[in-house]
């Protein structure tokens, strides 16, 4: 039996989401009312410090933090039905190890020239991210390609060797490091929303809003394909066409997401597992709410980072598996009463 | 109207699947394929449908070359289950069931009511609201039935429609058996046209029109099970001594071995 209708779900989420936000907007190292928070929003008079820490500190990194949670939550759902399977994540396509050879490549080659080099407002690292990830996902799909299609069985192997060189690559670039940038690998491997600007706001929602509008458009066919590849053919899916989009959407998410915020684990595996066990697999469903679970999650635990450790902060990355984890684990028990 | 497989082989990776097949599965008729083990039924029926391509020779539908279909068209006129489903994730019954009804375009209220008769249909109303992943493999491959049912619910404007099925009652009791040829023909009498591979020879000799006997990928006899089914038939497919009865009430030829 189902837990929850999904419309129900959605609506829950949609409420905690823009509570948690505003919540989020008042947490940090400076203490700033809901008031004062609202008022910077609407445009009222507050000082200018704490207009300053409002708006150009706190606000893009909320809405970085939703709109990442919300394409690697989405994306691992996608890649989930695509892959058949409930414990596949958008890094089985090798577009996560990709990113962090690019990432490691670009912090220990570019070394001093990184403070100040940038490429339209970006910094070196991340284009060198979304570029390693996107090529490592091109060079897996290839391989899995042949005449007859794109197997999906192939695929999850070459991810799996090209995940393997990718880690090769990584451990010599940070074996060939100094201590500073084996530091700035590590701190960016665990995924950090601190670097937050409206840049990379502007970029990433641009991103997320091009994979909301066009998942919708898939999602009969990605339930289609839980039946298998023939079936969905039957029922009239272009298959081959389908998986290209999504591998393509899927890498350009997850890429991009991996280039502004570096590697968030666990929202992309498990926030649509725990989304499917609440509302079922059906897609039309499962990718919205899931992209909801993840901005929410991915907010909240970003403000957590903030405030732990005070007066410093901690890698987002780090929270977003220390609040999952737990409540996963829970489900799971749970779930295994039920049965 | 009928789907047509016109002097077909099929050869993979060395292997001589199929050769020199031709079959017209008619509408308003059962057609019913029985052979050994690996005959080469399987792969017949994935070169009708579509999901191989022949080697040699060509399938047609409605008159038309199957490639030439657009892929939407041909899944309002033809519906596949195949023998087994890797469905493994938490679907209810009657989402596997609107799965179905995806090439349509009827709206959410039709499809609620095809979904729920379907699922009537194949005795799987009870299972409306139970997930996929807790059935029997029978209620399963019930609830696939419904299915491709639900696909060819209402006659389309395209044409006339087909329904395959890869050993449909392989995982059913007595009584499903016998409502799934019910089920079959029904269908036939409202002319669609419905090709089955199945096991067991007296169910195939029961239900087919046209009964069409493999052996190592060339169709060694077709025509009415009476004239097909013979002992020195059997004994030359199967290897097995046999005797032709015939079904007291049905009239249609018992195997006894």
């Amino acid at each position: 039996m189902r837990h929850f209708s999904a419309p129900s779900l959605i609506w829950a989420l949609a409420i905690l989401l823009p509570v948690a936000a505003l919540v989020s907007i008042t947490v940090g190292t400076v203490d700033i009312s809901l008031l004062d928070g609202l008022a910077a929003l609407t445009g009222g008079s507050i000082n200018s410090q704490t207009h300053t820490i409002l708006i150009d500190i706190r606000l893009p990194r909320i809405l970085l933090a939703i709109t990442v949670g919300a394409v690697l939550a989405s994306t691992g759902a996608v890649m989930q039905g695509l892959f058949r399977n409930p414990l596949a994540d958008p890094s089985l396509i090798g577009v996560s190890s990709g990113a962090s050879v690019g990432a490691s490549l670009m912090i220990v080659t570019a070394g001093g020239f990184i403070k100040s080099g940038a490429l339209l407002g970006l910094s070196l690292v991340a284009v060198g991210a979304f570029v390693g990830g996107f090529a490592a996902t091109l060079l897996v799909y290839r391989l899995a390609t042949s005449g007859i299609g794109t197997s999906v069985t192939t695929m999850l192997l070459a991810g799996i060797a090209i995940g393997a060189l990718a880690g090769a690559l990584n451990s010599l670039l940070s074996y060939f490091s100094d201590n500073d940038m084996l530091r700035q690998i590590s701190l960016w491997q665990m995924g950090n929303l601190s670097g937050a600007s409206w840049t990379k706001v502007i970029v990433m929602g641009a991103v997320a809003l091009l994979l909301m509008g066009l998942f919708p458009r898939e999602s009969k066919a990605l339930n289609a394909l839980l039946l298998g590849e023939s079936e969905a053919r039957h029922l009239g899916i272009d298959v081959q066409r389908v998986k290209r989009r999504l591998i393509v959407l899927t890498a350009l998410g997850v890429g991009v997401s991996v280039a502004l915020a570096g590697l968030v684990g666990f929202v992309g595996l498990i926030m649509p597992h725990i989304v499917r066990l609440a509302i079922g697999p059906d897609h039309r469903w499962l990718v919205p709410a899931s992209a909801l679970a993840g901005a929410t999650l991915l907010v909240i635990a970003d403000s957590l980072a903030r405030i732990v450790v005070i007066p410093a902060e901690l890698p987002t990355g780090i929270l977003t598996a220390l609040l999952g984890a737990p409540f996963f684990v829970a489900l799971l028990l749970q779930q295994r009463r039920d049965v | 109207m009928s789907l047509v497989a016109d002097n077909i082989s099929l050869h993979l990776a060395g292997f001589d699947l199929l050769r020199n097949i031709s079959l017209e599965v008619e509408t308003g008729k059962v057609t019913a394929i029985v052979g050994p083990n690996g005959a080469g039924k399987s792969s017949l029926l994935k070169v009708l449908t579509g999901e191989m391509a022949a080697t040699k020779g060509q399938v047609y539908l409605n008159n038309r070359l199957l490639q030439h279909w657009p892929l939407l068209d041909k899944a309002q006129l033809l519906a596949v289950l195949p023998q087994h489903t890797m469905l493994n994730f938490p679907f209810t019954a009657d989402e596997v069931v609107g799965l179905g009804r995806i090439p349509h375009n009827t709206g959410l209220s039709k499809d609620r009511e095809i979904i729920t008769e379907a699922l009537d249909l194949v005795d799987a109303s009870y299972l409306q609201k139970r997930l996929y992943t807790q059935m029997s493999g029978g209620e399963r491959q019930r609830v696939q039935l419904a299915r491709v049912l639900a696909q060819i619910w209402q006659a389309s404007h395209l044409g006339d429609q087909f329904l395959v099925l890869d050993e449909p009652t392989s995982a059913f009791d007595l009584s499903h058996q016998k409502l799934t040829l019910d089920i079959v023909r029904q269908l036939a009498d409202k002319s669609v046209g419905v090709v089955m591979v199945v096991h067991d020879l007296n169910l195939a000799a029961r239900c087919a029109d046209n009964l069409v006997v493999i052996d190592a990928g060339v169709i060694a006899a077709q025509g009415s099970p009476e004239a097909v089914l013979t002992e020195a038939l059997i004994d030359k497919v199967f290897g097995v001594k046999s005797i032709i009865a015939q079904h007291p009430e049905t009239k249609r030829p018992l195997v006894i071995t």
